[in-house]
């Protein structure tokens, strides 16, 4: 059985996730979002990546973040994929960075807005 | 020293400056001056990279940049208000005469008709807590090491220990690791985390870095750079129990121990603090002891969300735009009283004008209780000090009170 803490909300439930006959059995869950939570935990866990990367001559950081979550196993991947990027001003918030960012499907974009050097 | 008359001037342009300023001006405020001594807008935001922020306020999961440019492009859409950076308050006096300090004006003195106190809060540092041992280079506070590695570019160190479980520290255990350095472990004193759990979970149990409840340091290792820090578990006083100390191998101790609202310009003009929440009293207008100075975010009492920052320095900023048309504000006559296990309740004095909305920090955290404010009662299933409870109180539901509005946690008595 695998335990795990729900984020979902501030009571943090504690749900358990079992396989079962039909898929998986997942019980403590406080609620239906909780449940669905355990669920993609457990299948095919994901987060969103927010991190920095360097501007062209000034070396200036850009903070950025993934546009949707990614697997959660491909976070050191992408950081790393990160230190190979320049970024040229100007920039403007949710501009796209890479798409389909280290191959998971889902665009890199710039969070802050960068004018000039 | 040049002089200059503003109506408005707040002092602090991060989330609580810049939501006041724009509630004020959209109250039709003429000239509202917002200052800051960053060199850009946002006050901590444009640190915080992470995402979490705006949930409520914009129903939307923003980062710290992008909830900041959200105010920024919504001010620069009235000429009269001017966002000063790199400026910094050296004086406010009773009577709104503000004393600055810039690169580009040198002194200015400014009188304002109104004030917004907006400064935040300070990180503790390592003499707060009195850490033993010499004075290495690699002791830093969590804010300090966020704003290295996100805006200026620099690891702190390769193996870094973390002091205090709140969501700073938890924040930077996970950007630290990220970024490839070793977090051997985060230490908490208490027997709980103060930080969010959704940060527990994403920050350290995502990574694997092992959370020591109920432990400190009791000493720093090394004398020109940190090679360790000295660990001990503590008793139920605190204190801690030597016997048992261990050493942790580390180039750098990162302390996220408390944050202290910011208050010295306040006590200058007069202002009365309240110190359970190190920040000023205020009114349901959140309108300080002294009469046209009011205070609204972190400087107030330190918020876990900045969606909370946001609503309440709408009020501030409302409440200034009310006072510097009509020179007077609705009283506040009813004082409240925090009670069983109520750390603090913000605003200190309430009235029964409008629906007010409190926010209220426990003591320790508890399970099955019922929060009791005034004649209501509402259950909560789960009570902690690092999650703000925010209740708005009706009118009807003040009819009874006559001078005081008690609140407290009460624990049901079951058969």
């Amino acid at each position: 059985m695998t335990e795990l803490t729900c984020i979902i909300c501030p009571l943090g439930c504690r749900i358990g996730v079992k396989p079962a006959a039909a898929g998986m059995k997942i019980t403590g869950h406080g609620c239906r979002r909780g449940e669905d939570y355990a669920r993609d935990e457990v299948t095919n866990p994901k987060r969103t990546l927010t991190s920095v990367v360097r501007m062209g001559e000034s070396g200036q950081l850009l903070p950025v973040k993934t546009a949707g979550q990614i697997p959660k196993d491909k976070i050191f991947e992408a950081m790393a994929e990160l230190k190979k990027i320049r970024v040229e001003v100007p920039v403007e918030i949710g501009q796209v960075i890479r798409g389909n960012f280290a191959g998971t499907g889902v665009a890199l974009v710039a969070t802050k807005r960068v004018v000039s050097n | 020293m040049l002089e200059r008359a503003v109506d408005l001037l707040v002092i602090g342009a991060g989330p609580a400056g810049l939501a006041a300023g724009l509630a004020a001006a959209e109250s039709g405020v003429g000239e509202v001056l917002l200052l800051d001594r960053m060199e850009e807008p946002g006050g901590i935001l444009p640190q915080c990279i992470h995402n979490g922020f705006g949930l409520r306020y914009f129903r939307e999961e923003l980062t710290g940049p992008e909830y900041a440019i959200r105010f920024v492009d919504l001010l620069s859409k009235f000429p009269s208000v001017k966002v000063k950076t790199g400026t910094m308050v050296l004086e406010l006096m009773k009577d709104h005469r503000v004393i600055t300090a810039s690169p580009g004006e040198g002194m200015v003195a400014y009188q304002a008709k109104a004030v917004i106190l907006a400064m935040g809060c300070r990180e503790r540092p390592r003499g707060a807590i009195n850490i033993p041992g010499f004075r290495p280079a690699g002791v830093f506070t969590a804010g300090t090491v966020q704003r290295f590695v996100n805006i200026e570019g620099y690891l702190p160190g390769h193996r870094a220990v973390i002091l205090g479980s709140g969501d700073i520290g938890l924040i930077m255990a996970r950007r630290l690791t990220m970024e490839g350095v070793v977090v051997p472990a985060v230490l908490e004193i208490m027997p709980y985390s103060s930080g969010l759990t959704r940060n527990v979970v994403q920050c350290l149990e995502d990574f694997g870095i092992p959370l020591l409840l109920s432990h400190t340091v009791v000493k720093i290792i090394g004398k020109h750079r940190v090679e360790g820090v000295m660990v001990a578990p503590v008793d139920q006083n605190f204190t801690p129990v030597n016997a048992q100390a261990f050493t942790i191998d580390c180039d750098t101790l990162v302390l996220s121990v408390g944050l202290i609202p910011e208050n010295e310009l306040s006590l200058m003009a007069g202002v009365e603090l309240d110190p359970a929440t190190g920040g000023p009293r205020v009114d349901a207008g959140y309108q300080t002891s002294v009469s046209g100075v009011f205070a609204c975010g972190n400087v107030a009492h330190v918020h876990d969300l900045v969606d909370d920052v946001s609503e309440e320095s709408r009020v501030a900023g409302q409440m200034a735009a009310q006072f510097i048309t009509k020179g007077t504000l609705v009283a506040s006559p009813l004082k409240v009283q925090p009670g069983r296990n109520i750390r603090s309740v913000v605003p200190q004095r309430i009235n029964s004008a409008q629906p007010t909305t409190l926010y209220i920090r426990v003591s320790f955290p508890e399970r099955d209780v019922t929060l009791r404010v005034g004649e209501s009662a509402v259950r909560e299933k789960v009570v902690t000090p690092g999650e703000t409870i925010r209740l708005i109180v009706q009118p009807e539901q003040l009819k009874s009170c006559q001078e005081f509005l008690p609140v407290s946690i009460e624990v049901e008595k079951h058969d």
